[in-house]
């Protein structure tokens, strides 16, 4: 299996931006990189999608919270870096990059992505509590998905209800991993990973012998159980508290919900 | 002993060390039969990880049974040359025979059979794994046979030995294959050089790895030994990859089989490059029938002064370990190789960080192909002036070609770099050739036109398989084929190729139905550009290669297939009603739909 050209070629560029960033004469107001034609300053080590959210500019995303390090797996944060496609989320910002984020053909991959994630699950909006405040509902929003575009593959994915204060629906797990990461690193509890292989094996864990949360010591208090950024993970008998029409997204785009880091 | 005492024995031989479970897995399994969800508690308690990490390892590999797979598994290897060699229909028979389908677990819970991906026999099938030995040359009359066998619960050690037989079948050595090399000579000359000098040389050499990507091997080694160990257990690592999983490969089968000294050779020389005490060879699971004599092997280095400490006398402490991997073709990308050896599912990590600043254990660490270590013997003997004036410019030295298909004589080739494509087909017995994929899969098609093109990096570069089809072949099948393997295989990591390799295969099955139009021809291309440009790996990268090389050169295999409409919808909507029909017993003209297009 090779590495792909257009990889290799991102790999070199940054190498070759980060020998120039090593050189002593480069100062501050040198770490500015081009975003859609934008200047965007960085400090040196924050990706692409750290400096562009500091800067209070979005680049859609679904697995990248930045509170975690990068999943880099849902690709909807895909960007051209110097003329070379390459994950927002894990490409080091150097200076002078010429970043390509909101364009035609890149929204077009995003748009396939958001569909394709959208048919390899069960997601009814209509239905879902999440709704207004789901990632994935927004970006598709934003993207102006119309449609689902591909057959939807309605896989099996049963519902773990048996924990008393939290539902697991795995029908709208979209794979991002940030449970994971939640649990890893700030609950100390390792109560989620990533398991399978392929379309219908990739699924979420849980740390029991009979896979059930009830069986793990998840708590409602946890940082994991408020990380989902789609319906997976809810909290019982509490259902729409805020009013659909009321909700995050509901009041603003996602792409204009992106706060500028103060200095 | 009880199964608990059993996992403690096991994880005890492992010194209870997490990075080891991929070994802790399958010796528990081939003791056991299939990794009960008692027996990941226990072995995740053994070596104290998080039990959703023990189940997520054990349940990403195709070797690994979360559920119980009958005490005879017959997986049949399902790459397109063992079809051309009629193995579905032996497959078929055999499930009949059994009265199976493909797949389940008799009721008895004596025996499955299903397929899998290519098993590296391309030039000796069809071949299937029973219990994860490999059999090779399967015919009707060895169907009936082992059916017979099955039934009456032989234990597979007791049935006939030339099944298991595997031939290395080489056709042509060239300056590897026909080395005249002692064990020891070559580590010797490397030894009496040291770590810098040789690095010099391989460098001199201009020596390419010969896994399909043609990194510069010195370059490697290099920015390995350069890099600095981190924390407590500083160490550099050389990692061998005989991963060998792309379909129709099995060149490093043979230099494991016949020339294993020389692979550990040049594994010891890289040690003594990157200043390495340690070195793993990762062979696929596929290959496991070699694992006790390469252990006999390593034995014998060991006795002779060639691995362990002082090796012939100098300061050099190298050895070498066998891991052994579970059925997952993207392992053989480097980094998923490392996750895998840590006992971890096989996801390619974000790069860079790159193995060999951060590889093993977060240590750097070089990957290098089995042939590619192989030669650096070559190097290390006979110095770099004598290598370089072998091949081509660009592409020194010599390539191992795996030929298989539609060919008198399919085995090993080894030319110099630099030989064109009709050569090989003429040297094999390959008439009316209408096509060859080069590289397998994730490679290129090459159709008539091209056959004066070159095997070089130049030109074609590849990892050494070599797979001919005659004009009787259908190359939308051969593509079919291809796409079910990467839907397979897909690590599910990323969307684009946890989605997109299905989304392909279904379209390609679409389109077999004779249900596709032009429509689904530009999905295809459309699915191609996003996944090459977005996966996080070769993998998704190059999943489309052989769909959109069929798709410009074999064309009007897939339009004969088309339905001449815009659009044409996946199921046949009568068809739809037929059990309906069934249930009311009806057949009437009232029973039916017709298509639109009909009315």
């Amino acid at each position: 299996m090779k590495t792909s050209k257009s990889e290799v070629s991102v790999q070199a560029n940054a190498r070759e931006a980060r020998v120039k960033a090593d050189r002593p004469a480069e100062t501050k107001a040198n770490n500015i990189f081009q975003l859609d034609g934008e200047d965007v300053p960085f400090t040196p080590g924050q990706t692409i999608m750290q400096a562009a959210t500091a800067n209070g500019t979005y680049i859609p995303h679904l697995c990248w919270h930045p509170d975690f390090s990068a999943h880099g797996s849902c690709k909807l944060c895909t960007v051209k870096v110097n003329g070379h496609f390459g994950s927002s989320c894990t490409i080091e910002a150097q200076p002078g990059m010429e970043v390509e984020n909101r364009t035609m053909e890149l929204d077009d991959k995003r748009r396939t992505l958001l569909q394709m994630l959208f048919v390899e699950g069960n997601h009814f909006c209509p239905s879902c509590e999440k709704s207004g405040n789901c990632t994935l509902q927004a970006t598709a929003y934003e993207l102006n998905m119309m449609s689902p575009h591909f057959d939807m593959f309605y896989p099996d994915r049963p519902v773990d209800a048996s924990h008393p204060d939290i539902l697991l629906d795995f029908n709208r797990c979209i794979m991002c991993a940030l449970c994971v990461a939640a649990s890893r690193d700030v609950d100390g509890k390792n109560i989620f990973a990533m398991g399978g292989r392929g379309l219908l094996g990739r699924r979420v864990h849980i740390s029991s012998e009979s896979g059930k949360l009830a069986d793990t010591d998840f708590a409602a208090t946890d940082r994991a159980a408020s990380i989902c950024p789609v319906g997976v993970i809810l909290p019982k008998r509490k259902g729409f508290a805020i009013p659909i029409g009321q909700r995050t997204y509901d009041l603003a785009p996602i792409s204009r919900q992106v706060k500028k880091a103060t200095p | 002993m009880s199964d608990t005492e059993m996992i403690d024995a096991v994880v005890d031989r492992h010194h209870g060390d997490g990075t080891r479970l991929m070994q802790i897995l399958r010796e528990t399994q081939e003791q056991l039969g299939w990794l009960s969800p008692a027996t990941l508690t226990r072995i995740a308690q053994a070596i104290a990880w998080p039990r959703a990490w023990v189940e997520g390892t054990a349940d990403f590999y195709s070797f690994f049974h979360t559920r119980p797979m009958g005490r005879y598994r017959v997986l049949w290897s399902d790459n397109i040359t063992d079809r051309m060699l009629g193995s579905t229909d032996l497959m078929q028979a055999m499930c009949k025979k059994l009265w199976l389908e493909p797949g389940r677990v008799s009721e008895d819970g004596l025996v499955s059979v299903d397929t899998t991906s290519c098993t590296g026999m391309c030039d000796q099938g069809p071949a299937v794994l029973v219990n994860y030995q490999a059999i090779t040359r399967m015919t009707p009359s060895r169907v009936a046979e082992m059916v017979g066998l099955i039934r009456g619960e032989t234990p597979v050690a007791d049935w006939p030995a030339e099944w298991f037989a595997v031939d290395d079948n080489i056709r042509r050595k060239d300056m590897l294959l026909a080395h005249d090399l002692v064990p020891g000579q070559a580590l010797g000359a490397a030894l009496e050089r040291g770590g810098d000098r040789m690095l010099a040389e391989i460098k001199d050499a201009r020596l390419r790895g010969r896994g399909g990507a043609g990194f510069g091997t010195g370059q490697k080694w290099e920015a390995c030994r350069n890099a600095p160990g981190h924390g407590a257990g500083a160490a550099h690592y050389v990692v061998c990859n005989a991963d060998e999983g792309e379909p129709g490969t099995f060149k490093d089968r043979v230099l494991l089989t016949s020339y294993a000294d020389l692979v550990f050779e040049g594994m010891s020389i890289a040690g003594l490059v990157v200043g390495a005490r340690k070195g793993m060879l990762y062979l696929r699971g596929e290959y496991r029938y070699l694992l006790e004599a390469l252990e006999s092997a390593l034995a014998t280095r060991r006795a002779a002064n060639l691995l362990g400490s002082n090796i012939l006398g100098s300061a050099f402490e190298f050895d070498i370990e066998i891991h052994l991997g579970a059925g997952a073709y993207i392992c053989g990308e480097e980094s998923a190789l490392i996750e895998s050896l840590e006992g971890k599912p096989g996801r390619p990590r974000i790069r860079p960080p790159f193995p060999v600043t951060r590889g093993y254990l977060d240590q750097p660490t070089t990957v290098n192909n089995v042939e590619t270590l192989a030669a650096s013997c070559l190097i290390a003997a006979h110095g770099s002036e004598w290598y370089a004036q072998h091949g081509t410019e660009k592409s020194t030295g010599s390539k191992l070609l795996s030929v298989s298909g539609d060919c008198e004589r399919p085995g090993i080739y080894e030319y110099p770099y630099g030989v064109t494509v009709r050569q090989v087909l003429e040297d094999c017995g390959a008439s009316d050739c209408q096509a060859v994929q080069i590289s397998g899969p994730s490679g290129i098609c090459v159709a008539e036109g091209e056959f004066d093109r070159r095997i070089a990096f130049e030109d074609i570069p590849t990892a050494g398989a070599f797979m001919v089809f005659d004009e009787t072949r259908d190359m939308f099948e051969v593509a079919r084929n291809f796409a079910h393997f990467f839907a397979h295989e897909s690590c599910g990591f990323c969307t684009p190729c946890r989605v997109g390799t299905t989304l392909v295969r279904n379209l390609m099955d679409k389109i077999a139905r004779q249900h596709g139009s032009p429509y689904d021809i530009d999905e295809l291309f459309k699915l191609h550009r996003l996944m090459q440009g977005a996966s996080h790996c070769g993998l998704g990268n190059s999943a489309c290669n052989p769909i959109f090389d069929t798709l410009n050169k074999f064309r009007p295999a897939y339009e004969r297939r088309l339905m001449s409409l815009d659009y044409e919808p996946a199921f046949d909507l009568d068809a739809a009603l037929s059990q309906a029909r069934q249930m009311t017993g009806r057949d009437d003209a009232g029973a039916h739909l017709q298509n639109e297009a009909e009315t």
